[in-house]
C-alpha cells in the first residue's frame, strides 16, 4: 500500500541527495582553493568573504556558539563566540572536561588537506576544521567526542521548551476533564487530534493508542526543533545527519521490536511465490526494511540542510554584490531581504510538513509491521516493486 | 563527505534527550491529556446521543400533543355542531307548538265568537218577533176598536175565504 506512494519519494530524496551532495563537493573544491591562513589571511578576506565558509560554518555543528565578528586591529577579525563545554573519551585517560576556549589562544594553520588545525592544543588535544569541527589526538589515538556542542545545547533548549509546554498543558486536564480547552490547551489539542485521527488510526488501526505517545514525542521533538533552527542564531540541530539517524533509528527499533509473525513471514517466506523468485524477492524484501529508516534520515536531514542553506544564500547575496560594488548591495538588499523572508516562510511551512512526514512514515512503517490478517495486495505489490 | 558523516556525541546526546523527552512525556503529560481527552470525547459523544434521544423523545411528545389537540378540536367542533342542531329543533319545536296553541286557541275564540252571536242573533230574533207581535197586535187593537175597522176587517177575513 505505502510502498507506491514511497517509492517516488524515494528516488525524489535521493535525486536531491546527489544534488546536494555535488553541490557540496563543488563548494569544497572553491573552499580549497579561496581558505586562508592565520595572519596572511586578513587582507585575502577583505576582497571577497568566503561564502562557503560562511555558510557551513553555521549549519555544521561547532564546540562555540558563535554571535558575531568584530573588525579588530590590523585587519584581525575578532570572533565573538560563547565556548561550550567539551566532553571528549579517551580509552587510555578516561573522560575529560574543559571549556573550547582552551584552544582560543593562537591562530590557525593549513594542513597538506586543506583542513585548518589549531596551533594551540590542550590536554594532548587539538582542533581540526574543515566542514566540521573535529577535536583529535595529537597522538592520533580514538578521541570520543561527547561534547555539549552547539546542537546538544540548542536540543536542550528545545528539550526544556517542549517539557515545559506540555507538562503545563496537561496540567489543566487534571482539574477539569469536561471543561472546554482554554489558549495553548487548544493549540496542543489540534496537533494531538490531527497525529491520531490523520496519522495514528488510519496507519496502525486499533493499537494505535499505544503508539501515540511516540508520535506525538517523536513530532513535537522535530517540530520544536525544526523551529529553534529557524531562529536567527539557531542551531542547525535537525538538519544534521546524527539527529536524523538518531531519531530513525529509533522507530527503526520500535518497529523491529513491534513486527509480529505476519510481517515477518511475508518477509522472509512470502506466501504463494514460486521457489525461483523468493530467492530474488526475499534480498529485496530486506533491502526494503533496511531503506525505511535510511529513507527517514535523508529526507527530514536533506530538508533541514537544503532549508538553512538557501536561506543563508539568499542573505549572503548582499555581501556577495557588495564585494563586487557598493551601489550593487545596496541595490540587492531589497531582493535579497524579499527572498530571505518567503524562504523564511517556506521553512516555517516545512519545519512542521516534515515533522508530520517524520511521524507520518513512522506510523506507516510501524503499521505494515504490526498489520494482521490476510490480504493478497502485499504479494502484488511487493513484485511491482 | 563530512556533513553525511553521524558524530558520535550528538547521537549519544540525542538519544538520551529523546528517551529522556519520552518518558517524562509519557508519564507527565501525553497519559493524562489523551486519557481526558478520550474521557471528553466520550462524555461529548453521550451528551450528543442524550440530546439527540431528548430531542426524538420531544418530537414523539409534540406529535402526540398534536394528534390531542386534532382530536380535541374535532371533538369541539362535533360538539358544536350537535349544540347548534339541537338549537335549531327546539325551536322549530317551540314554533310549532306555538302555532299549535295559538290555532287552537284562535279556533276555540272563533267557536266561541259563533256561538255567543248565534246566541246574540237568537235573542235578537226574539226581541223582534215579541216587537213585532205586540206591535201587530196594538196596531189590530187599534184598527179594531172601532166598528168600521172591524168591518172593513171582516170584508178583508171573507174576501180571503171567498177566493179559497
Amino acid at each position: 500500500m505505502s510502498f507506491k506512494r514511497l517509492f517516488p519519494l524515494l528516488i525524489l530524496v535521493f535525486g536531491l541527495f546527489g544534488f546536494t551532495f555535488s553541490t557540496f563537493a563543488q563548494e569544497g573544491e572553491n573552499a580549497e582553493n579561496t581558505q586562508v591562513e592565520g595572519g596572511e589571511a586578513a587582507h585575502e578576506e577583505k576582497k571577497g568573504i568566503n561564502i562557503t565558509e560562511l555558510v557551513f560554518g553555521h549549519v555544521s555543528d561547532s564546540h562555540e556558539w558563535h554571535l558575531f565578528s568584530l573588525e579588530g586591529e590590523h585587519g584581525h577579525e575578532k570572533e565573538i563566540a560563547l565556548p561550550l563545554p567539551v566532553i571528549v573519551y579517551r580509552p587510555g585517560k578516561g573522560l575529560s572536561v574543559f571549556s573550547y576556549g582552551k584552544f582560543h589562544h593562537g591562530g590557525w594553520y593549513l594542513d597538506s588537506a586543506g583542513n585548518k588545525i589549531s596551533e594551540t592544543s590542550f590536554d594532548g588535544l587539538y582542533v581540526e576544521k574543515n566542514m566540521k569541527e573535529k577535536i583529535k589526538a595529537d597522538d592520533g589515538s580514538p578521541v570520543y567526542d561527547l561534547s555539549i556542542t552547539k546542537n546538544v545545547l540548542s536540543m536542550i533548549f528545545s528539550v526544556i521548551i517542549i517539557l515545559w509546554l506540555m507538562t503545563s498543558a496537561a496540567k489543566k486536564y487534571k482539574k477539569g476533564v469536561i471543561a472546554a480547552p482554554k489558549g495553548f490547551q487548544n493549540f496542543i489539542e489540534v496537533v494531538i487530534f490531527f497525529i491520531r485521527d490523520e496519522v495514528a488510526k488510519p496507519n496502525l488501526g486499533k493499537k494505535h493508542g499505544k503508539y501515540m505517545p511516540m508520535l506525538l514525542t517523536v513530532f513535537f521533538f522535530i517540530w520544536v526543533n525544526n523551529l529553534l533552527g529557524l531562529l536567527p542564531g539557531g542551531a542547525n540541530f535537525t538538519g544534521n545527519i546524527a539527529v536524523t539517524l538518531c531519531l530513525s533509528l529509533v522507530s527503526f527499533i520500535v518497529l523491529l521490536v513491534r513486527a509480529n509473525s505476519h510481517f515477518w513471514g511475508h518477509l522472509l517466506n512470502p506466501p504463494g511465490v514460486p521457489t525461483g523468485i523468493k530467492f530474488l524477492l526475499v534480498p529485496i524484501e530486506i533491502i526494503s526494511l533496511f531503506i525505511k529508516p535510511v529513507a527517514l534520515t535523508i529526507r527530514l536531514f536533506a530538508n533541514m540542510l537544503a532549508g538553512h542553506i538557501v536561506i543563508l544564500c539568499v542573505v549572503s547575496m548582499i555581501f556577495i554584490f557588495s564585494a563586487m560594488s557598493k551601489f550593487a548591495g545596496i541595490g540587492f538588499v531589497p531582493v535579497s531581504l524579499a527572498f530571505s523572508v518567503f524562504m523564511f516562510m517556506l521553512e516555517l511551512l516545512v519545519a512542521a510538513i516534515q515533522a508530520f512526514i517524520f511521524t507520518n512514515l513512522t506510523a506507516v512503517f510501524i503499521g505494515q509491521a504490526i498489520e494482521e490478517g490476510h490480504h493478497d495486495e502485499a504479494h502484488g505489490e511487493a513484485i511491482h516493486l | 563527505m563530512d556533513l553525511l558523516t553521524p558524530e558520535l556525541g550528538l547521537f549519544f546526546w540525542t538519544l538520551v534527550a529523546f528517551g529522556l523527552v519520552f518518558f517524562i512525556l509519557r508519564k507527565f503529560a501525553w497519559g493524562p491529556i489523551l486519557s481526558s481527552l478520550g474521557e471528553r470525547e466520550k462524555g461529548i459523544a453521550d451528551s450528543i446521543a442524550t440530546a439527540e434521544r431528548v430531542k426524538s423523545e420531544m418530537g414523539q411528545l409534540k406529535a402526540e400533543n398534536e394528534k390531542l389537540m386534532a382530536q380535541a378540536r374535532e371533538e369541539r367542533s362535533t360538539m358544536l355542531k350537535e349544540a347548534k342542531e339541537i338549537k335549531d329543533k327546539m325551536i322549530n319545536e317551540a314554533k310549532e307548538q306555538a302555532k299549535a296553541e295559538a290555532n287552537k286557541i284562535i279556533s276555540d275564540a272563533q267557536i266561541q265568537i259563533q256561538q255567543q252571536k248565534n246566541a246574540a242573533l237568537t235573542e235578537v230574533k226574539n226581541e223582534i218577533g215579541n216587537l213585532a207581535v205586540e206591535v201587530a197586535g196594538k196596531i189590530l187593537r187599534q184598527e179594531l176598536s172601532s166598528s168600521k175597522g172591524q168591518e172593513a176587517y171582516m170584508s178583508l177575513l171573507s174576501e180571503d175565504i171567498k177566493l179559497n
